[in-house]
């Protein structure tokens, strides 16, 4: 069993492709990998298998191969949609392996397999509807297949774990027996799912399926692909995004040994390619580069900051929720709490590097990749090959973490096919330096926030004013989404109710509104999004007003939260179970937060400890997570500890600055990530109310912040409104 | 042609001087579980074990590597991947997404060999590998599971197999398959 590899049908229609194209590889060709996971699956020919539906395959021996269109990163997302897809099969679950239909595949079948998109934590929740009918139809039609051949209603015949019974004659067949017939059958047209009470599998701690390969060094990323007679790219585009390739000086270059050729790529970016990626790399070094850096040149993060805060106070400023009269029950208020935050750029540091590998001539394009979104992956293909999607073909390969890196743009998947394209009917395998991936990124948006609230002579406030300014990820990447100057997204976690991410608190009049400031720095969906900084601004000034008015944080937030049940109910099942009421152990201080992102409900409570000298100690995370239905719960827990990892590298370390209009940081050296020694004990509440599917992957990142830099006031009385940590003092 | 003995092979190879033992493994030797993070030793993921010691294979040039010298890679270090370390971790699921995890496995079967009872502070101290999906907490716990199924196979108490028998701490549901892949 391999999963996550890319369907026997892609490797059919790949195989033919690049005999078609290239003539040297047609002798001896196969993919290793693919003929690995032969290997492992004793009956594969599954292309002479007819499928029962586009989601599912069943072979002759019982193994039931469930399509996925989602990728997996790491986020369990393969296990996952298999579970509901069985669920509904009533499969036998030892026998479910996977496998990842193309995106040409999807466009030629008219999108069978609906978004291959795998961000916004929506790989579930998004496609569980039409994944658990998909199995529902398949699991229909090979019960009827039966009934046919048993001359009996289908009514009469039962099902569980691949084994279709009929108890009147006391027959019995499996999946494996009549999935030929079945695949002959036309599907029902309506189908009833299961009620979530009667789930056998959605729910249950099963394991993932695709860690045995990660623990013996089998598993293929696309940084190990090997085609034969392939060769490999290191690329260096511009360092100061807008800049130009004016030209390069190679001679130094051209002593390296195994260097095959020096291509330019676009208009900003120059390549070597070489026998091995290490050759290519030192041959890049080697090459004198002279850039046109262009209008960006002199751009500095000194300099954005003091735009963006221009913007904290401007009248241009889109309105994302609004009650009442904030401004003006704050001007008529008794007294006012004000703070300024900021959150800066950062890089999502992949622990796979970008990468891709093309093979391009005049009739055909293949591209293998790690991808998040493999028609995204296609398109830039497309385009970057003058040829047709119809021309083209992509095959996904295991992510090495994604992070949202790998799924809006695909600047690397077009690179490697404009070097491919200088070098017909060779496959390419294009690698980014770790140091490229870091000045190359798609950064965390630059914003600041601007928090002022009314307070009445008793202290209740009046009124609330939010504004944001800063980057817009939208007016990068998807200008046609910007209505009226107004990016909505923007607005992640503080929107005025919808399912999606909502404001958990009611303030009697309220204004929350965004400036736009766009620096040269293009900004990208980094894990957890816009919902990040807007937690961290709201959750932490909610304190700053507790503080204020001396009131308990989470006293505040109950009277605050009358009206949000669900959001409350996770933060309470966090302070029950820290046991919020009783004192923290003598030394160490607690802090709190809670947010709606992703269609989910986090809380977390910090506990931290902080040294004389101004050590901090994150020694234990309670966290909740209301996620509707929880299909995999200990992948849950393994999501939300993974989020205080992601989450708390970003807010103690992590910053992303500009000098000379280039990112500075080049390496883990200087933008560091949390590593097992910072890692604290975390407690993960599963509280899942059910009606609804909530995400996962993300929502819990922007709960990290917040709840760390809450406990790090109660301990110290230092209240840190700009991230990273490393840049202030602790020190009492 | 230099030599180098990897997973118990004298295997020939050809480089410059300066190649770091990474990408000879990764691009002339096909040993891919061995990956690229930083080429800088921050990151851990090209970790390998040269007679014994964890070593960051991405700035150590295989030129200085004697052909005496044992070199194990995630692919050697056990034929059916039946390490404590490698079933401890398919018993509690530890990768996320795995890129990273064959510089944690070889981390942390060096330190249970150097420490066959390690504290929190020795796994703090010799896991400095980095993870961005966030796996630490089951890197602990894996290592800890190891630990304990390597004491009681000393003691002779069920070797081996008797990770498939221990209920893990996680509560996690195996199919016999899952538990049994590698064995062989």
């Amino acid at each position: 069993m391999k999963n996550g590899q890319p369907v026997n049908a892609g490797r059919r229609s790949f195989v033919k492709g690049a005999a078609a194209s290239a003539g040297s590889l047609v002798v001896g060709f196969h993919v290793p990998f693919l003929k690995n996971a032969d290997a492992q699956t004793p009956s594969s020919a599954s292309t002479a298998i007819p499928e029962i539906n586009a989601w599912v395959v069943v072979k002759p021996d019982d193994t039931v191969v469930v399509r996925i269109a989602r990728s997996e990163m790491g986020q369990g997302t393969l296990t996952g949609l298999a579970q509901l897809v069985a669920e509904e099969l009533e499969c036998d679950w030892a026998k479910v392996t996977t496998e990842y239909p193309t995106p040409g595949q999807n466009l030629a079948r008219s999108r069978a397999w609906g978004d291959f998109g795998t961000g916004g934590s929506r790989g579930i929740r998004q496609s569980q509807d039409y994944v658990r009918k998909g199995g529902a139809i398949a699991r229909t039609m090979l019960v009827q297949a039966a009934a046919d051949e048993w001359k009996v209603p289908a009514t009469e015949c039962t099902v569980a774990k691949s084994v279709i019974s009929h108890a009147a004659s006391k027959r019995q067949t499996t999946f494996g027996k009549v999935s030929a017939a079945a695949a002959k059958l036309t599907p029902p047209k309506d189908i009833a799912l299961k009620d979530p009470k009667n789930w056998t599998l959605i729910g249950k701690r099963v394991a993932r399926l695709d860690t045995v390969e990660k623990t013996t060094g089998k598993q293929i990323y696309g940084m190990d692909l090997k085609l034969p007679g392939m060769l490999n790219a290191a690329i260096k585009a511009c360092p100061v995004f807008g800049g130009k390739l004016k030209g390069f000086d190679d001679s130094a270059t051209m002593k390296v040994a195994g260097i095959k050729k020096i291509v330019r790529v676009g208009d900003d970016a120059v390549a070597v390619v070489a026998d091995t990626w290490w050759h290519a790399k030192k041959g890049l070094d080697a090459l004198k580069i002279e850039w046109d850096e262009g209008a960006n040149a002199k751009a500095s993060s000194a300099a954005y900051a003091e735009v963006v805060k221009a913007g904290l106070t401007a009248k241009d400023a889109a309105v994302g929720n609004k009650n009442g009269d904030a401004l003006a029950a704050i001007a008529a208020s008794a007294k006012t709490v004000e703070a300024v935050y900021s959150y800066p750029h950062q890089n999502h540091a992949c622990m796979e590097t970008m990468n891709a590998t093309a093979v391009w001539t005049a009739e055909k394009c293949e591209v293998w990749t790690p991808t998040q979104n493999g028609e995204g992956a296609l398109a830039a293909t497309s385009e970057a090959a003058g040829l047709p999607n119809s021309k083209c073909e992509v095959y996904k390969l295991h992510l090495g973490g994604g992070f949202g890196r790998r799924g809006a743009v695909h600047d690397w998947v077009r690179q490697v096919v404009l070097i491919a394209k200088q070098m017909p009917g060779t496959p390419i395998k294009l690698i980014w330096s770790r140091e490229e991936d870091m000045v190359q990124g798609k950064y965390h948006p630059l914003t600041h926030c601007k928090m002022v609230a009314g307070l009445d002579e008793k202290g209740e406030i009046t009124g609330l004013h939010m504004r944001i300014s800063g980057q817009s990820i939208l007016a990068s990447l998807r200008p046609e989404a910007i209505r009226n100057g107004m990016d909505p997204v923007v607005f992640q976690g503080l929107n005025d109710g919808g399912g999606e991410a909502m404001i958990g608190y009611g303030f009697a009049n309220l204004l929350i509104d965004h400036a736009m400031r766009n620096p040269h720095v293009p900004p990208g969906f980094w894990r957890g999004v816009n919902l990040n900084q807007n937690a961290i601004y709201l959750e932490c000034f909610i304190d700053e007003i507790a503080a204020a008015t001396k009131q308990d944080p989470l006293a505040l937030r109950r009277k605050l939260m009358t009206k949000y049940p669900k959001h409350q109910a996770v933060l309470e099942a966090v302070a029950k179970h820290v046991g919020w009421d009783k004192p923290a152990p003598a030394g160490v201080f607690r802090g709190l937060a809670q947010t709606h992102g992703f269609g989910s409900y986090v809380a977390a409570c910090a506990e931290v400890s902080v040294s004389k000298e101004g050590a901090l100690k994150v020694h234990r995370i309670v966290a909740a997570t209301d996620c509707g239905y929880a299909v995999n719960p200990q992948q849950i827990e393994a999501q939300v500890e993974g989020s205080f990892v992601y989450g708390l590298g970003a807010a103690l370390y992590q910053e992303c600055t500009v000098k000379d209009g280039r990112i500075v940081e080049t390496n883990f050296h200087d933008y560091p990530s949390l590593k097992l020694a910072d890692m604290p004990k975390v407690e993960t509440l599963i509280v899942a109310s059910g009606g609804f599917w909530g995400g996962v992957g993300e929502p819990t990142i922007a709960v990290a912040a917040p709840a760390v830099l809450n406990a790090i006031f109660a301990a110290t009385g230092k209240r840190i409104r700009d991230l990273p940590l490393k840049n202030h003092s602790l020190k009492a | 042609m230099a030599k180098l003995n990897v997973n118990g092979t004298v295997r020939d190879f050809q480089a410059d001087s300066d190649t770091p033992l990474l990408w000879v493994l990764r691009e002339q030797l096909g040993l891919t579980g061995t990956k690229y993070g930083c080429g800088i030793a921050q990151c851990g993921s090209c970790t390998v074990h040269i007679d014994g010691a964890p070593v960051r294979s991405c700035v150590r040039p295989a030129s200085s590597v004697k052909p005496t010298e044992k070199i194990v890679t995630i692919e050697g270090l056990s034929k059916d991947g039946s390490h404590p370390i490698q079933k401890a971790w398919v018993a509690l699921d530890v990768p996320q997404c795995g890129f990273c995890q064959s510089g944690m496995i070889m981390a942390a079967t060096a330190l249970v060999k150097a420490k066959p009872n390690p504290t929190d502070k020795d796994i703090d101290e010799a896991m400095t590998n980095i993870c961005r999906c966030g796996t630490y907490n089951r890197v602990r716990a894996g290592i800890k599971m190891a630990v304990q199924e390597m004491a009681n196979a000393k003691a002779g108490k069920g070797a081996g197999k008797a990770t498939k028998k221990v209920a893990n701490a996680l509560g996690i549901e195996h199919t016999e398959g899952q538990l049994s892949r590698g064995e062989a």
